[in-house]
C-alpha cells in the first residue's frame, strides 16, 4: 500500500511540475483557482439520438452503431391480427421513448434508458406474421431462400415472425432496449433467437471507416450510399403501392468464419481470395479502396490479376439492379463450448429474390472464400415503412 | 400570470389530456396536452378542469386475477388543491384508492384516508410500490395492448376520464390489507 501510494505522489508531483513547466500563465491560473478556460461543450455520445419517427424505419440508412442486437419472436398460436396489432403498437410506443432517451412506459430500470447513444429500433416482419395477418399481404420474396449447396442451416437461427433490431453504440443501452421489447413482446410471442454483434467502439475510427470482419477484411467497400438515388432504387420500397410502400426487405445470415484454417492462410493468398488488399481494401488492380476492380486486367504472365475464383468477382453480376446494401456486425462467441465467430450478415434490399439471390448463387457456385466460411443461419423479412408520431409501425399491414 | 387565465389555459389543457392514445405515440404520451382525439367527453368542470395525468398505464391481469393497480403521474393545474375521492372502471366492480405501507421487508397496500389530494400546481405519481388507483372483482381480462377507460371523481363531485393503455408488468404484487380480498 505505501509503496502504491508513493507512486501515485510520484506521479502527481511529476504532472504538477510539467504543468509549471509548460507555461506561467496556466500555472497561475490554477494557483489562484480562476475557473479553467471554458472547455469546448463536449455533447457526449450517449446523448445523441436518432429519430424513430419518419418515412422509412431508422437503423437502415443510419450510420451503423458499434453494437447490434437482432431478437426474433414467433407469435403465439392464438394471436390474431388484433393481437399483432396491439403489440405493434406497445413495441412502437416503447421504441418511440427508448429512441429520445426516455424510459419506456412501466420501465422497471428507468435509469438505464437515459443513454440512448443513437439508439435505433428496426421491426421486421417475416412471413408467419403477414400470414396471420393477411395471407393476401405476403410480398412473393418473403419467404426463405433458396438452398444454397454451402450453407449448413441450424433451424434454430432460421425464419421466424418477428425480427427486432435494436442498435446503439453503448451495449448496456442495447441491452436495456432489448429486454424491455422483449417483455412487452412476451404476452404474444415466443423468442426463437437472439443474435448479438459488434463494430469498432465509437470515436475508436473516423465516421465512415468500412468495417473490417474478424477474417481482418475490409468488409462492406461496395455499398450504395445512404441518401442518393442509386440507394433509394436499389433499398426501398418507393414505388410499391401496397402495405410495405417505403419499407425494404431483410436478409440476415449467420456466417460462420473458419479462422483456424484461415490462418493457415499467408497474405498473398488471403488478398487472392477476396481480389483486394488486405492493408486497406484497395482492388488488386491497384487505386484506392473506392476505387473500381478492373476484372479485366492480366499481369506479366496473362493471366488475370482477380483471380477467377475471387470474391469480389463472383459476387458482382453485369446487372446494376443485382446489388444489396449491407450493414453487418460482427460476433465472436467464446463464453462456452466451442468458439465461434463470424458475421451477422444483414442485408437491406427492396427484393430479395431479384437482388440477393442472383449474388449468392454465384458466390454458391464459385468463391474461394466458401473454403473458409459456412452460412449456419438465414432468415427473411419485411422491414415495414416507418411511422409518425402517435402512430405505430405495422399500420399500413394491420390497419389499411 | 393572472391566475384566472391560468385556469382557463389549463383546463383547455386538461380537456385534451383526458383522452391518452394507448401508444405509437412518443410525444403524444409523455405530455397529456399534446394528445388531443377528437370527441373527448367533457369533464364536469370544476376540480376536473384542473387535472391531468401523464403517461397512465394499467398492469395487466385476468379476470381470474381479479384485482389490478392504475398508475401514471397526476398533475394538478390550478391554483387550489384538488382532491380525487375515488375511480371507476366499467369492468371493475369495485375500485379503491390505495397507498402501500412498507414495514421492514412486507408491503401492504390499503384504502387510503381521505382520497388523493394534488397540491396547487402539483403533481402526485402513481406508480407500483406507492399510491395507486385500485381496480377489483374486474369481470374481464385486461390483456396488453388495449386500452382502459378509468373516470376519477374529485371532492367537489366534478369527473374526468382517462384512457391507459394496459401493459404487462412483473411487480404491484403487494399483498393486499383489506376486508373480504386475498392478496393478488
Amino acid at each position: 500500500m505505501a509503496s502504491r501510494i508513493s507512486r501515485r505522489g510520484l506521479l502527481l508531483g511529476g504532472a504538477a511540475a510539467g504543468v509549471g513547466a509548460a507555461g506561467g500563465a496556466l500555472g497561475h491560473r490554477w494557483a489562484t483557482a480562476d475557473p479553467p478556460p471554458a472547455a469546448e461543450e463536449a455533447v457526449l455520445n450517449g446523448e445523441r439520438t436518432v429519430p424513430f419517427h419518419g418515412p422509412h424505419q431508422a437503423g437502415v440508412e443510419t450510420p451503423p452503431q458499434s453494437h447490434a442486437s437482432f431478437a426474433a419472436f414467433d407469435l403465439g398460436r392464438e394471436v390474431d391480427a388484433d393481437g399483432v396489432r396491439r403489440l405493434m403498437r406497445l413495441l412502437s410506443d416503447d421504441a418511440a421513448r427508448l429512441t429520445r432517451g426516455e424510459p419506456a412506459l412501466a420501465d422497471t430500470e428507468p435509469e438505464l434508458a437515459t443513454v440512448p447513444a443513437r439508439l435505433t429500433v428496426t421491426f421486421g416482419f417475416g412471413r408467419g406474421l403477414v400470414e396471420r395477418v393477411d395471407p393476401g399481404a405476403v410480398p412473393e420474396w418473403l419467404r426463405p431462400l433458396p438452398e444454397f449447396d454451402h450453407d449448413d442451416l441450424d433451424p434454430d437461427r432460421g425464419e421466424a415472425d418477428l425480427l427486432i433490431q435494436v442498435c446503439a453504440d453503448d451495449p448496456v443501452t442495447v441491452s436495456h432496449a432489448v429486454r424491455m421489447l422483449g417483455k412487452d413482446a412476451q404476452a404474444f410471442t415466443v423468442p426463437r433467437w437472439t443474435q448479438t454483434g459488434f463494430r469498432r467502439a465509437h470515436g475508436s475510427e473516423s465516421d465512415g471507416t468500412t468495417m473490417r470482419n474478424l477474417m481482418g477484411q475490409v468488409d462492406g467497400t461496395v455499398n450504395p450510399r445512404p441518401g442518393t438515388a442509386d440507394f433509394d432504387d436499389l433499398v426501398w420500397r418507393d414505388t410499391d403501392q401496397g402495405w410495405l410502400a417505403g419499407g425494404t426487405g431483410l436478409v440476415l445470415r449467420r456466417i460462420v468464419t473458419h479462422l483456424d484454417t484461415w490462418d493457415e492462410l499467408d497474405r498473398p493468398a488471403r488478398e487472392a481470395v477476396i481480389g483486394r488488399r488486405v492493408a486497406d481494401g484497395a482492388p488488386l488492380t491497384g487505386g484506392g479502396e473506392h476505387d473500381e476492380v478492373d476484372l479485366t486486367a492480366t499481369d506479366a504472365s496473362g493471366l488475370t490479376v482477380v483471380p477467377a475464383f475471387a470474391h469480389v468477382r463472383r459476387a458482382r453480376t453485369g446487372d446494376p439492379g443485382e446489388r444489396i446494401f449491407r450493414r453487418g456486425y460482427n460476433y465472436d462467441l467464446r463464453d462456452h463450448g466451442t468458439p465461434e465467430a463470424g458475421l451477422l450478415f444483414a442485408a437491406f434490399q427492396a427484393d430479395p429474390v431479384r437482388q440477393f439471390v442472383p449474388i449468392q448463387r454465384r458466390l454458391d457456385e464459385l468463391d474461394l472464400l466458401n473454403e473458409w466460411v459456412t452460412t449456419v443461419g438465414s432468415a427473411v423479412f419485411a422491414v415495414p415503412p416507418g411511422c409518425e408520431e402517435g402512430d405505430y409501425v405495422g399500420r399500413t399491414l394491420l390497419e389499411p | 400570470m393572472n391566475p384566472t387565465r391560468t385556469v382557463r389555459t389549463l383546463s383547455v389543457a386538461a380537456l385534451l389530456g383526458l383522452t391518452l392514445t394507448a401508444c405509437g405515440g412518443g410525444g403524444a404520451a409523455s405530455t397529456a396536452q399534446e394528445t388531443a382525439p377528437e370527441g373527448t367527453p367533457s369533464p364536469a368542470g370544476g376540480q376536473a378542469d384542473a387535472f391531468s395525468i401523464t403517461d397512465p398505464w394499467v398492469k395487466a391481469v385476468s379476470a381470474e386475477d381479479g384485482m389490478t393497480g392504475v398508475f401514471g403521474e397526476i398533475a394538478n393545474g390550478s391554483d387550489a388543491e384538488i382532491v380525487i375521492v375515488s375511480a371507476d372502471h366499467p369492468a371493475a366492480e369495485t375500485v379503491e384508492l390505495h397507498e402501500v405501507v412498507t414495514e421492514g421487508a412486507d408491503a401492504t397496500m390499503r384504502e387510503i384516508d381521505g382520497g388523493f389530494p394534488v397540491a396547487p400546481g402539483g403533481t402526485r405519481t402513481l406508480e407500483p410500490g406507492g399510491d395507486h388507483i385500485m381496480l377489483m372483482g374486474l369481470t374481464e381480462d385486461l390483456e396488453p395492448g388495449t386500452e382502459a377507460t378509468v373516470t376519477v371523481e374529485f371532492a367537489d363531485g366534478s369527473t374526468a376520464a382517462f384512457t391507459a393503455p394496459v401493459k404487462e408488468y412483473a411487480g404491484a404484487n403487494e399483498e393486499y390489507d383489506g376486508d373480504g380480498h386475498e392478496g393478488h
